[in-house]
């Protein structure tokens, strides 16, 4: 059967609330700001947004429901999406079929999560049950350990080695020098990548993701809307999303991106060569190359092959995670879900400052996300075009 | 390979003594069936009665079929190691502690992947392992993989001894060596590789063949102690508290009577006045000191055991004051147990059956030896077990009351068969 389409449907305005390594501030100031930036870069009154998704992990107790009168908002559409990486792309599948349906107009898709000294050891033990259950207590190193199980299986199984996933984050860290908003604003050498300290081994300090606080947002509405408003937008080709796939895996070597990625083609009319960009998850390298597989730039096993093939810089062959990716930008809990988005939209309108990619028209946005036991259990990818 | 566990360094006094920290203690209800399990002994994992699927982590229904008849089944452990890693980071004080801490990905030949402690021994992913469950120092449930063939000196892997509490290297006290129990724990626990063993003597004037036996044993130490004499127990433990790294409460009076064949309270008294009051001033003075200690170098202090009985579960009539004084032990035992988690110091309870000696004099075998008991309770500090059963009939006790309390009840008001 053939999934139906997201004609019509088109995302703007993406914002981001500067990422900080710490906030004594609660996570709903930072979708405040999120919100506000949103109704300064599209001129829309706050009336105008009558749709709202929210997205954080430090909100608890509160959810998308207690944002709504912390904003002082009457949404007549409101979900809370808790998939963490993979928040971005659901939360545009939803506000898109939410708009596509007439349920809502404009629906503002907001991410965000705040920082404290202690907060990400105190979220790892109560993450999930079995995470509080199987895995806090052995060790409590927290993904990292269970990444660190899947990095070293995929090395010895597809020969990937450590200058691979090297190359990878230095391309990305080129990237983020010409991302204003970048947590990293340094170069990383190979060298330094190779030499730098273990964490949970094989996953050394630049293999991981480094939590802050900000937030990300993008508004979804009609191509007619987003036009009459004068707004710049990117239209929705393709959307996929899959839950626990592979669940007899013993351990994971691909994700739910390959049951789907046929249909997300389907939808989209072109394939994976016609992008321009790929926006890739990337809380470790190895997740980054799992995507390019299971997203059919390459076959199972080879991603090792295409990275050495490859520049992933923003001016090179096969651009991704232009802005730096999580690795280099940092990662603002939910907000990791949301950057690849936002990123992608700014370079179909024409909004990535110098790190453009020359002539953008098609450019794919993966997300991956929640660990609760041994292995992310949201997958998710969206198509973009340039209007 | 491990390294042999050599004698620790001498502790210098003037260092600080290390704060005990517990690994991570919180679960789920479901998952306790796990600890319930390692508590005894044994490795269990949910098995769904209806499709027969075997899951991990537990949940409160069959992830296959949805059934939610769920049974916690004995489980071999047998399985491969998919992939493996060293922690050198750790959000967790205990565990910061402790690094590197080795970590492993296992399927179990049933099907269920695990994330599990790795045995140092362990080869390098893939080969094949042996998982068992064992409680940490926190006393919750924790998996642990360990190589597939013996290795030497396997209980010296220094994160396994996280989970244990081998004797050896260590200092104890026996608090009555007057009993042929008593003096087979002093044996074993020496043959254990124990450093130093306290051995308590109540009425010091009166001969005790059996005790002035061990005194060849170089590690032996006699030690003036009265259970019944808060005094006594406070003035040994102001002398020892600071030192000893296993407490094996073992004195106790059985007197074989009923409640109604007999006059008076006396007898009844004697035997709570040790057996139950012995046991509080014991926790009283010893108790603090012990749980100070819970990480103090690489042999600190680790268990309390209490020798109990059987009948503690569930009262044998024709021993009936004794056995209401076990139930009352086992109760405090159980508050014990709460009071010394925060020190990672493992209470453990043993219930033997009727051993051998002149208060079941009456009693048809099967019936435990001397040795019998003190071995069980040396193999229940090194595997790490909580509750032991020592014996033919404790074990068919246990398994009994296990499946109706009331059942066994009855079946001892006729006799006990
Ligand atoms: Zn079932």
């Amino acid at each position: 059967m053939s999934r139906r389409d997201y004609h019509g449907i088109v995302v703007t305005t993406p914002v981001t609330v500067p990422y900080v390594r710490y906030s004594t501030h609660g996570p709903h100031r930072f979708l405040a700001q999120a919100l506000d930036s949103l109704l300064q870069g599209s001129g829309l009154a706050k009336e105008a947004i009558d749709g709202l998704t929210v997205s954080s992990f430090s909100l608890a107790p509160d959810t998308a429901v207690g944002m709504t009168q912390h904003l002082g908002v009457s949404p007549r559409w409101l979900d809370h999406i808790p998939m963490g990486g993979a928040s971005g792309v659901v939360a545009l599948r939803r506000a898109a079929r939410a708009v596509q349906s007439g349920d809502a107009d404009v629906v503002a898709c907001l991410a965000g999560d705040t920082n404290r000294v202690d907060s990400f050891r105190l979220m790892l033990g109560s993450f999930s049950q079995f995470a509080q259950d199987a895995t806090y207590p052995y060790g409590s190193g927290g993904p990292n350990a269970m990444f660190a199980f899947i990095t070293a299986h995929y090395m010895r199984e597809f020969g990937a080695t450590r200058e691979d996933f090297g190359k990878l984050c230095v391309a990305q860290r080129a990237n983020a020098l010409r991302f204003p908003h970048a947590m990293f604003r340094k170069p990383l050498t190979l060298d330094e990548y190779l030499g730098a300290r273990v964490i949970a081994d094989p996953i050394h300090l630049f293999d991981c993701v480094m939590p802050c606080a900000g937030a990300d947002a993008f508004l979804v509405m009609t191509e007619d809307r987003a036009r009459a408003a004068g707004i710049p937008y990117a239209r929705v080709l393709g959307a996929i999303e899959r839950h626990n796939a592979f669940a007899d895996d013993p351990i994971m070597f691909r994700g739910g991106w390959l049951l789907d990625r046929d249909d997300l083609y389907a939808q989209t009319g072109v394939g994976p060569d016609a992008m321009d960009f790929v926006q890739t998850y990337d809380d470790y390298p190895v997740i980054v190359m799992i995507q390019l597989e299971d997203l059919g730039f390459c076959e199972k096993g080879e991603a090792a092959a295409f990275v050495r093939r490859h520049t992933f810089t923003h001016d090179g062959s096969f651009p991704s995670n232009t802005s730096g990716g999580q690795l280099s930008a940092g990662q603002a809990g939910a907000s990791g879900g949301f950057l690849g988005m936002v990123e992608a939209i700014r370079q179909l309108t024409g909004a990535a400052g110098e790190r453009a990619v020359t002539d953008a028209r098609f450019g794919l946005v993966s997300g991956f996300g929640m660990v609760t036991y041994d292995r992310c259990l949201c997958t998710g990818a969206v198509v973009l075009g340039a209007a | 390979m491990t390294m042999p566990f050599m004698r620790p360094p001498k502790k210098n006094p003037i260092l600080r003594t290390r704060v005990p920290t517990l690994p991570p203690w919180t679960r789920s209800r479901v998952a306790l069936g796990l600890t319930a399990a390692a508590a005894v002994g044994r490795f269990e994992l949910q098995s769904c009665d209806d499709c027969g699927t075997v899951q991990y982590p537990p949940r409160e229904s069959c992830h296959q079929c949805l059934s939610i008849a769920l049974r916690w089944s004995p489980e071999s452990g047998e399985g491969q190691l998919l992939s493996e890693t060293r922690l050198h980071h750790s959000n967790d004080l205990f565990f910061r502690e402790r690094l590197p801490w080795r970590l492993g990905l296992v399927q179990l030949a049933s099907g269920p992947t695990l994330m599990v402690h790795l045995h140092g021994d362990v080869p390098a992913a893939p080969c094949a392992v042996r998982v068992g469950a064992r409680l940490d120092r926190a006393g919750q449930a924790v998996l642990i993989a360990f190589p597939a063939e013996e290795t030497p000196h396997m209980a010296d892997d220094p994160q396994l001894r996280e989970m244990t509490c081998d004797p050896r290297h260590r200092k104890v006290l026996v608090t009555d060596g007057k009993t042929a129990v008593g003096q087979a724990l002093v044996r074993a626990l020496a043959k254990a590789g124990a450093d130093l063993v306290w051995v308590g003597e109540a009425e010091p004037w009166k001969k005790s063949p059996g005790l002035d036996a061990l005194s060849d044993l170089p590690c032996v130490t006699r030690v003036p102690l009265d259970l019944t004499d808060e005094r006594s127990v406070l003035q040994l433990a102001g002398e020892l508290g600071g030192k000893v790294d296993i407490l094996v409460n073992n004195a106790e009076v059985h007197r074989p009577f009923g409640i109604s064949a007999r006059r008076g309270t006396e007898a009844a008294r004697a035997e709570m006045d040790v057996n139950y009051f012995g046991l509080l001033r014991l926790a009283q003075g010893f108790g603090p000191a012990m749980r100070a200690r819970g990480a103090d170098g690489q042999a600190g202090a680790t268990a309390w055991v209490n020798l109990l009985s059987v009948y503690a579960l569930s009262n044998f009539p024709p021993h009936g004051t004794y056995s209401a004084s076990k139930a009352a032990a086992l109760s405090a035992a159980q508050c014990l147990r709460a009071e010394m988690r925060a020190g990672g110091i493992r209470v453990v309870n043993v219930f033997p059956g009727p051993i051998d000696d002149e208060w079941n004099q009456t009693l048809p075998p099967p019936k435990l030896s001397a040795e019998g008991v003190a071995s069980a309770i040396v193999r229940a500090l090194r595997d790490g077990v909580e509750d032991v059963f020592p014996g033919d009939v404790a074990q068919e006790w246990f398994e009994r009351w296990r499946e109706s309390p009331k059942t066994l009840e009855r079946e001892l008001a006729q006799g006990g068969t």
